[in-house]
């Protein structure tokens, strides 16, 4: 078994697992493990990232193919683009909505949910509202883009037989209402998903400190305020970082259903930078808007990971 | 565990009051209108698959005059029939994939003694902040460099290389809470690392793994943005990037543009409903830890 050990060099020290001193080069054939996964991870997710930073201070020929460095010329650009900064605000508010829909308004759901009396009426309603999620978010895009329309779609018929003619209007041709009815598509299709997990957590409580909480005199209003919402409230820190992650990084729905038209109110920096890298071909400039995502879920992603540390330390 | 009660929950003795029968009718009532709200445009989908022109311009409400599977049939064989193939072939094989080499990775990260290995953890977990659209640009240039670009290959290794980070995430928190003490004896007994991974530790691992399976397969059946940029040429497409092209092809026979819809979603569904355990079980440990 023993290949001898021979004592870590002090830079390598740190880099050893579980605290063992010794290095033992017997130990390197543990990388067969993780070989695979580390090139593909590396090659495919890490590689690019950096290139697109790379790419991001160059600007491309299309015709000539020539590749002209053209340093932060980019980043500058973006400050003058207004659809940068429309774009930054849809984004914006797909994350605002989303939180009161999908992350306060899937908990208030899920407690109701969980507050019923029949196992199987619990279930019931979990998995009629996560169908949606189930279905890919392009899909329920396309369905909905027929849903608004005018002629075939059925709300502004639902809107003139409930006496509400006066909103009927085309909501995705319209530019006040496009990005609205983009994200009312998208709370339909993710609530479910929000609530299931809130669902989850929520029945992790122990059931006893809601007995006590019966045996104080408490409501069912004060047993949510004062047993469900404390001990659900990691799950609700999450929750509002990752919908915010995903807000930033929305593309599908807004391409299927408006390819951020009518006359680009409806862009958000997904599309814009599709337009811009594929449509257009500046793949310089649509580099430099992926670092403007890159940046943003950078962010999101170090709260998320302070985020989880702090509670792991608290349990 | 058992159960917990949230809210409008019953005290079992108190007496029955007015307003608590009134609060439960309005919160049944409440969860109903909600579910037809959430089923409705599903229905309407699938209802309009039956329709011809006439008829979904004419009453968006009304059931299907006659129940005929024509444009059922014409969706399945103008299109949906191969990019269903294409989507399956995908899905398997990129999910197989994820899934061992995850697993692989895991075992590596949880039960050898490698040097460096909190170095190794972050890299690849760190992988989940890394967003695909971020990426996009780069990687067209280095498929077309591969001479990977319009194959399903360069859906298949992106797909793995993007869901190998919480894959593995979620299959090395499970093995980290498996007892070693059987490992343990195996190896005073002589087995090898290999021989433990395949023997021991995959088989303890198979509820976690058939969540990844799942999660990995919702995941790959429904991505749009690389199945878009990655196989736009006919006959490459995934279903998603397929609908597409049916609705700009048969873009005025909307029952035909239906009927393919309804039968991209149905797969899904399905799989939904038959592994609904699995699915909750990752959705909650992908999140929770």
């Amino acid at each position: 078994m023993a290949a001898t050990p021979f004592r870590t060099p002090w830079g390598l020290r740190w880099m050893s697992a579980g605290g063992t001193l010794e290095f033992r080069p017997r130990d390197l054939l543990s990388f067969r493990w993780v070989a695979v996964a580390v090139i593909l991870v590396a090659w495919f997710v890490y590689y690019p990232i950096v290139d697109n930073f790379i790419v991001s201070t160059t600007d491309e020929d299309i015709f000539t193919g020539e590749v002209t460095q053209v340093g932060l010329a980019n980043y500058r650009r973006l400050l003058d683009d207004p659809i940068v900064w429309l774009s930054l605000w849809n984004n914006f508010l797909y994350a605002a909505i989303s939180i009161v829909f999908q992350v306060f308004g899937a908990f208030i759901l899920a407690a109701m949910i969980e507050g019923l009396d029949s196992e199987r009426l619990k279930r019931f309603w979990r998995a009629v509202y996560f169908i949606p999620s189930a279905i890919s978010i392009t899909i329920t895009g396309l369905l909905f883009y027929f849903i608004y329309q005018p002629d075939i779609g059925f709300l502004d018929a639902v809107l003139k037989a409930s006496g509400l003619g006066a909103l009927m209007r085309p909501w995705l041709g319209d530019e006040q209402t496009a990005i609205y009815a983009i994200i009312a598509m998208s709370q339909w299709q993710g609530f479910g998903y929000s609530t299931l997990l809130f669902a989850v957590a929520i029945q992790k409580i122990p059931r006893e400190l809601y007995d006590a909480a019966i045996i104080d005199g408490a409501g069912p209003l004060r047993r949510l305020w004062n047993v469900t919402v404390p001990l659900t409230r990691e799950m609700t820190g999450l929750m509002i970082i990752i919908t915010v992650t995903g807000a930033f990084q929305v593309f599908n729905e807004v391409m299927v259903m408006t390819a951020g038209g009518p006359n680009n109110s409806s862009q958000v920096l997904g599309t814009w930078l599709y337009q811009q890298g594929f449509t257009e071909n500046n793949f310089g400039y649509g580099a430099a808007i992926a670092a403007v995502i890159f940046a943003v879920t950078m962010l999101t992603g170090i709260a998320q990971l302070l985020y989880t540390r702090r509670r792991r330390v608290q349990l | 565990m058992t159960t917990a009660a949230a809210i409008a929950s019953e005290a079992p003795a108190a007496p029955v009051n007015i307003w608590s029968v009134i609060a439960r009718i309005f919160l049944h009532a409440f969860l109903i209108c909600l579910g037809i709200v959430v089923l409705y445009p599903l229905l309407w989908m699938a209802m309009n698959g039956f329709k011809n022109n006439a008829q979904i311009f004419g009453d968006p409400f009304a059931l299907p005059l006659t129940w005929s599977w024509t444009n059922y049939v014409d969706a399945w064989n103008r299109g949906v029939r191969d990019y269903l193939t294409v989507s399956i072939l995908v899905t398997v094989a990129s999910a197989l994939c994820t899934v061992l080499i995850s697993a692989w990775t895991a075992y590596g990260l949880t039960r050898t003694k490698m040097p460096g290995k909190p170095l190794i953890v972050g890299l690849v977990l760190g992988g989940l902040m890394l967003s695909p659209t971020v990426a996009v640009i780069p990687l067209v240039k280095m498929m077309q460099a591969l001479g990977l670009y319009n194959t399903y290959w360069a859906l298949i290794v992106l797909y793995t290389a993007f869901r190998i980070p919480f894959s593995t995430f979620l299959i090395r928190a499970y093995m980290l809470d498996l007892p070693r003490d059987v490992d343990e004896a195996a190896t005073i007994d002589g087995a090898t690392e290999g021989q433990i991974f395949r023997k021991i530790t995959l088989p303890l691992c198979r509820p976690i793994i058939v969540s990844c399976i799942i999660l990995h397969v919702l995941f790959a059946w429904n991505e749009y943005l690389f199945a878009m940029i990655f196989s736009g040429a006919t006959g490459m497409q995934t279903l998603p990037v397929g609908l597409t092209a049916i609705m700009a092809t048969h873009g005025t026979n909307y029952g035909v543009v239906f009927a393919a819809m309804t039968l991209s979603a149905l797969p899904i569904v399905v799989v939904f409903f038959a592994a609904q355990r699995y699915f909750i079980r990752g959705l909650s440990e992908g999140i929770g830890k």
